[in-house]
């Protein structure tokens, strides 16, 4: 995007013959903001696979404990699944009312995608609790301690970006649809859309998997 | 209230340790009230704790850098020391503190000694041969410094209050489990590499979105100097290493502090687990130190032997090379393991592989020297003196690579003096590189080359009088981390070693001695053309020390070795040049944003080891605020006016110009 092809000039540089990319110099901002935002992103990403990896080495490790398919909801998951997926989209929502400086629908879109978000965490919380009060906490087995520790890595990412989707909607509220307001929105939808993401690996990976086993 | 914390936290029983502590202590006083008194606390805080300019963060880092040298570089005298009296006695140091200084001076050397060394030397630089102002997140920069000054704190305080990790520099399970290491000790450890690791992440993440969207006009990929190559590989390799640290340590710590069974021997855990995730880090982290050294190395060989980099290609492909292999070789770490035959040789050779770019590296620069005027400035004999050790320490992990071998080698002195050979002759040899070359365009003035030279020669034989010795050791079976020992022939290699060990604290005090000579002479050493050593990039067409916007104009790169190219053209142009069209400059504002957050860090990472809970709440809380107070500020950049930069460039193109004239001259 910030390269330009341009033909002719090929005496600069004599190891070129004919086209020559010629750099235009440092990108706008925005570009910048983005782009260093994803590489966090695939950073998060990396951390994420290796739970994803501990669970894979651990998931058989049940201890005389229950195994996945024992302890895993479907119903449950369909829900949180159908949220998350929902949330993704109203996010995407309120992040053109943002590009377009459409307030009404921004607050709609986000005030949707908090409320989605928070109905996931709800669900998920209470299945933590319901299989911690049976005896099935993290202590009792190693597969036991990844499914927690996956599926909860994941959650708080979801909770840490519901407290950033509300500190977005106070910060159009008090300062507008400013360039850099609009630059942290253009990150908050990509840190979401990347929770779907690792949302659908953990769908697939623990409770899909598991409950087939 | 304050959780496991009380008296017994302090060693009042253990001399050493106090001792070194009331020293620290008092000298940190000392400092402090000689900076309150003498009425530089303002000019500290405005100047430089706020700093978000990349070239004073730099500084920042490689000051931290130095001051943990010593402290690792003392541990390393009592352990030489103590290996060469303990021969059928105890030594000098009881076993638990002995355990505690291995580990300390492991985690200490990576992660606060050349890790801050190499990030450092990539902020100050990488921005300035980009041509650009600074780099991509300015603020989030000075968070990363202050993240790792938090790490390093965190694990000094652990000399005095409380006690460090008695496991090694990894911590491996089940012996830093709460059942084998109940204490504080591992908690030190992992937190403070917790804290220090965002830190890293940060400056990776930075400088990755620097060299890959804010290079100046016409600094194409393969323009870019050799240097920024080995940044932009190293920093790749942090984003993606660095997050597998952190869930490993992640999960130690909830193994420890939420009864979770990752690494135990009970309910399910697997040991082998943690070694295949903190190897998949640590063996990446090899290169993310020794790559940035071998960019400091090109550009130091190319500028003292007065020619362009050879195979200049060859070494950008050798560069991404190795930042590829590095990630697959992860298991010669544990061949032991039992994986297998097939899966050693897969591995060992993998590992081997990886000295072929290497190779290539080595012969580009031997081959820039070849037919170049070489001139043996002190940057230049680090990097010569690296050639010669560097390849010592290649061959020995080529040994160690070959499965068979390593089943005798691993875990003996031999390993010990084969990883020191890689990262004293490597990474350190290279900082030093770094640190001799630069200093003038960071400080304005160069160092004074006669002290120079001596450290680098007592140096250079302190580190082989040091470790030739314990290679022959580990020939000799000696294994590593050893309190005491009753075989007759190991000891008078320890002896050896241990006056190496004197020979290399001497070149240490050069370098000290040397700094404190050149700021003295600072005004015979002035640089006033802000190219003191003929250079060849972009860092050199600017003033020493850089105005904060860095150059006045974008520089307009038309071919590799972008500044030698201008000054080639400004002669043939007999010094005419158009009067640059100034403009105004736009710079970010200073922040106290990163310290503040490193406070909030601290306090809650001290309170996560001693499990002070409401402390833990207190300094979450902090550091959410600090977020929420930057997010919510209004001007987060000033305007230079275009006639100031005019009148600060004034002066440069001036002195330049006098350069060129009398380089004319003298050609």
């Amino acid at each position: 995007m910030t390269m330009t092809a341009t033909a002719g000039h090929a005496q600069a540089d004599p190891h070129h013959v004919g086209l020559v990319i010629e750099h235009p110099g440092p990108a706008p901002k925005r570009i910048v903001t983005a782009y260093g935002f994803w590489i966090f992103l695939l950073s998060d990403i990396v951390m994420f696979s290796c739970f994803f990896a501990a669970y894979a080495v651990l998931s058989g490790q049940t201890a005389g404990g229950p195994r996945g398919s024992e302890i895993f909801e479907q119903r449950n998951v369909a829900i949180e699944t159908v949220c998350l997926l929902l949330s993704s989209f109203t996010c995407g929502m309120a992040s053109i009312a943002a590009d377009v400086r459409n307030r009404f629908w921004f607050y709609l879109g986000m005030t949707v995608t908090c409320l989605l978000g928070l109905i996931f965490l709800v669900i998920e919380f209470r299945e933590f609790a319901d299989l911690v009060a049976r005896g099935y906490g993290p202590s009792r087995s190693a597969f036991l301690t990844a499914f927690f520790s996956l599926v909860g890595c994941h959650g708080l990412h979801v909770s840490a970006g519901v407290l950033w989707l509300l500190t977005m909607m106070a910060q159009v509220f008090a300062k507008g649809f400013r360039a850099d307001v609009l630059r942290r929105m253009m990150c908050f939808a990509l840190f979401w859309h990347a929770l779907d993401i690792v949302w659908v690996g953990v769908f697939s990976v623990v409770y899909l998997l598991g409950s087939a086993a | 209230m304050l959780g496991k914390l009380d008296w017994s936290a302090i060693p009042f029983d253990q001399p050493i340790p106090l001792i070194a502590g009331a020293i620290v202590l008092v000298a940190i006083l000392g400092v402090l009230t000689w900076v309150v008194v003498k009425g530089h606390l303002p000019y500290l805080w405005s100047e430089w704790i706020t700093s978000v300019d990349h070239k004073r963060i730099g500084v920042m880092y490689i000051l931290l850098a130095s001051v943990m040298l010593l402290r690792g570089g003392s541990d390393a005298i009592m352990m030489r020391i103590q290996q060469a009296v303990a021969y059928q006695s105890q030594g000098y140091l009881p076993p638990e503190h002995y355990n505690q200084i291995f580990s300390a001076h492991g985690t200490i050397m990576i992660f606060f000694v050349a890790m801050p060394f190499v990030i450092g030397l990539m902020n100050l630089v990488v921005p300035l041969q980009l041509g650009v102002r600074d780099v991509a997140f300015p603020t989030l920069n000075s968070v990363g410094f202050w993240l790792t000054a938090t790490g390093a704190l965190l694990v000094n305080l652990s000399l005095v209050v409380g006690e460090f990790a008695r496991t090694g520099w990894l911590a491996f399970p089940p012996l830093s489990e709460l059942s084998y290491s109940p204490g504080v000790g591992v908690d030190y450890y992992a937190w403070s590499l917790q804290i220090s690791g965002v830190g890293t992440l940060v400056a990776g993440i930075n400088l990755v979105t620097t060299v890959l969207k804010l290079r100046t006009k016409g600094m194409n990929y393969l323009r870019m100097p050799m240097f920024c190559w080995t940044t932009l590989a190293s920093n790749l390799l942090i984003v993606a290493a660095f997050p597998i640290l952190t869930a490993t340590l992640a999960m130690l710590l909830l193994d420890r502090y939420l009864g979770f069974h990752f690494f135990t021997n009970e309910a399910g855990g697997n040991i082998m687990m943690f070694m295949n995730l903190i190897w998949a880090w640590g063996h990446p982290e090899v290169y993310i130190l020794v790559l940035p050294a071998f960019g400091i190395f090109s550009e130091v060989v190319s500028t003292f032997s007065g020619k362009a980099l050879f195979g200049y290609r060859s070494m950008v492909l050798a560069t991404m090379a190795i930042c590829v292999i590095s990630f697959m070789v992860w298991l010669h770490h544990f061949f032991t393991m039992g994986a297998g035959p097939d899966v050693n040789a897969i591995f060992g050779i993998a590992s081997m592989i990886i000295a072929v770019p290497t190779g290539v590296k080595i012969y580009n620069w031997l081959f820039t020297m070849y037919g170049g005027r070489i001139r043996f400035a002190t940057p230049m004999l680090w990097a010569v003196g690296f050639m010669v050790t560097f390849i010592v320490g290649g061959l020995t992990g080529v040994l160690l690579a070959v499965p068979p071998a390593d089943f005798m080698l691993h875990n003996s002195m031999f390993l010990v003096a084969h990883f020191h050979n890689v990262i004293i002759g490597g990474v350190l040899f290279g900082a030093f590189a770094g640190f001799e070359y630069w200093f003038p365009k960071a400080f304005g003035f160069r160092l004074d080359e006669r002290w120079g030279k001596l450290a680098f020669w007592f140096t250079f034989l302190g580190f082989f009088i040091t470790f030739v010795p314990l290679y022959i050791a580990g020939m000799l079976g000696m294994t590593r981390r050893m309190q005491h020992y009753d075989v007759a022939a190991w000891r008078p290699w320890m002896i050896v070693a241990a006056i190496g060990m004197a020979v290399l604290t001497i070149g240490v005090i050069c370098q000290i001695v040397q700094i404190v000579v050149s700021i003295r002479n600072r005004e015979a050493l002035r640089d006033r053309t802000g190219d003191p050593w003929d250079g060849r990039s972009l860092e050199w067409a600017t003033s020493s020390p850089p105005p904060v916007f860095n150059f006045a104009f974008n520089p307009d790169v038309r071919g590799e070795d972008a500044y030698w190219d201008m000054k080639a053209r400004a002669q043939q142009q007999s010094l005419e040049r158009d009067r640059p069209d100034y403009q105004d400059i736009e710079m970010p504002r200073n922040s106290p944003t990163g310290f503040v957050c490193a406070f909030f860090a601290t306090i809650m990472g001290f309170a996560l080891i001693w499990h002070i809970w409401w402390m833990v709440i207190l300094g979450g809380l902090g550091a959410w605020a600090t977020f929420v107070v930057f997010a919510w500020r209004d001007h987060d950049e000033y305007v230079i006016p275009a006639e100031e930069v005019a009148s600060i460039d004034r002066v440069n193109i001036e002195e330049r110009r006098n350069l060129v004239s009398m380089a004319g001259a003298a050609r």
